[in-house]
């Protein structure tokens, strides 16, 4: 009977708790999201941003041809001329609308590849998820970058979380 | 007791949630529901409803690396009878489409829905004769997740956000889950 005991739960039961306790020296791989984030590449394509240039002026000329590239039919610019007494872009014009669909996005980088003054730029932040479908249609507002250089924040040593 | 009074506010796929539901209510019954809210956000057991190359993903957010058990979302149920949260993660093509709403039905009060990248929330690329443009013309959807696939943090984060709405009391009885239309609104009011 003690013999049984032995063979039929203490054994099992040691062995057991042997592999427990040797995995709880190696090393964690479970990444704790919320308060600390997983390293992304420097080629992570999330949220896009609409950049400037460093005084203030908006690189996007209104070309459209990001729109032309999104294989999703996700982007839309409506165009307008700059003029002397309002102007947003160094070119002849200017993007007055520039919408994109979160939803719709696939994020594939083609907008980014295809814009002639590099304005659109996909970054790191992730965190887009929403109750509703109209939360997720970024406006030029939204996607505009609030300082000249806020997209490339992510690439700063700083920004390590 | 005073009138219960009911706002309805314009919901994305054209469904009213129903606010102010406990004014007047019991306090009693109120704190309790609270409890019960807190119990429900960190024990949502997701139904397996892998579609398409989401679903990948979406193993992954259990896995060791990304680790969904600490959200108490780690038992992926096969059957609807047990499961509380519906990720649909990938398209949804039509034929799914009777498919996925049979199973929501099945599933038991309280039950959320989350639409997990672009094509289950929008149709994404596929913008055809195939695939459902948007998986909330079948079923209302709580959260919706953008990506291609979205990273696994980004669904645990779509879980966060739920979890959120639960406990805000968003989605609670019956009347809150949006399966029918109390009072139909007409075209305008829709629109206003």
């Amino acid at each position: 009977m003690s013999l049984g005991i032995w063979k039929g739960v203490a054994k099992p039961v040691i062995s057991g708790m042997t592999i427990t306790l040797k995995r709880l020296k190696h090393r964690k791989v479970t990444v704790q999201y919320p308060d600390e984030r997983r390293e992304h590449y420097p080629r992570t394509r999330w949220r896009h941003f609409l950049t400037m240039y460093d005084d203030g002026l908006e690189k996007c000329i209104g070309c459209s041809l990001c729109a032309g590239a999104c294989p999703a039919k996700c982007i839309n610019v409506v165009a307008e001329e700059n003029t002397d007494e309002a102007r947003f872009s160094p070119g002849e014009r200017y993007a007055v609308r520039y919408e994109i669909n979160m939803l719709r996005c696939i994020f594939c980088g083609y907008c980014q590849e295809a814009c002639p003054t590099t304005a659109i730029v996909l970054r790191q932040d992730f965190e887009l998820a929403s109750y509703t479908r109209e939360e997720n249609i970024y406006t030029k507002d939204m996607l505009m970058e609030k300082y000249p250089g806020e997209a490339d924040e992510c690439f700063k040593p700083s920004a390590a979380k | 007791m005073p009138k219960r009074v009911e706002t309805i506010v314009l919901h994305d796929s054209s469904t009213p949630v129903l606010g102010d539901l406990q004014k007047g209510g019991n306090v009693v019954v109120t704190s309790l529901e609270t409890l019960l809210d807190q119990a429900r956000a960190h024990a949502l057991w997701p139904l397996t409803f892998g579609l398409a190359c989401c679903a990948i993903e979406m193993m992954s957010t259990v896995a060791s690396r990304f680790d969904l058990a600490r959200f108490g979302s780690e038992a992926f149920r096969a059957t609807p009878r047990q499961a509380d949260v519906m990720i649909i993660a990938g398209r949804l093509s039509k034929k799914m489409a009777p498919v996925l709403r049979q199973i929501y039905d099945q599933m038991p009060e309280p039950k959320w829905v989350i639409s997990m990248g672009a094509c289950a929330s929008t149709g994404g690329v596929y913008n055809n004769y195939a695939i459902v443009q948007g998986a909330d013309q079948v079923v209302p959807v709580d959260v919706y997740v953008p990506g291609c696939p979205p990273s696994p943090d980004a669904l645990i984060f779509a879980i966060m956000k739920l979890q959120e709405k639960i406990k805000r009391k968003e989605a609670r009885n019956f009347k809150d889950l949006r399966l029918f239309e109390p009072t139909p609104r007409t075209l305008e009011e829709v629109q206003s």
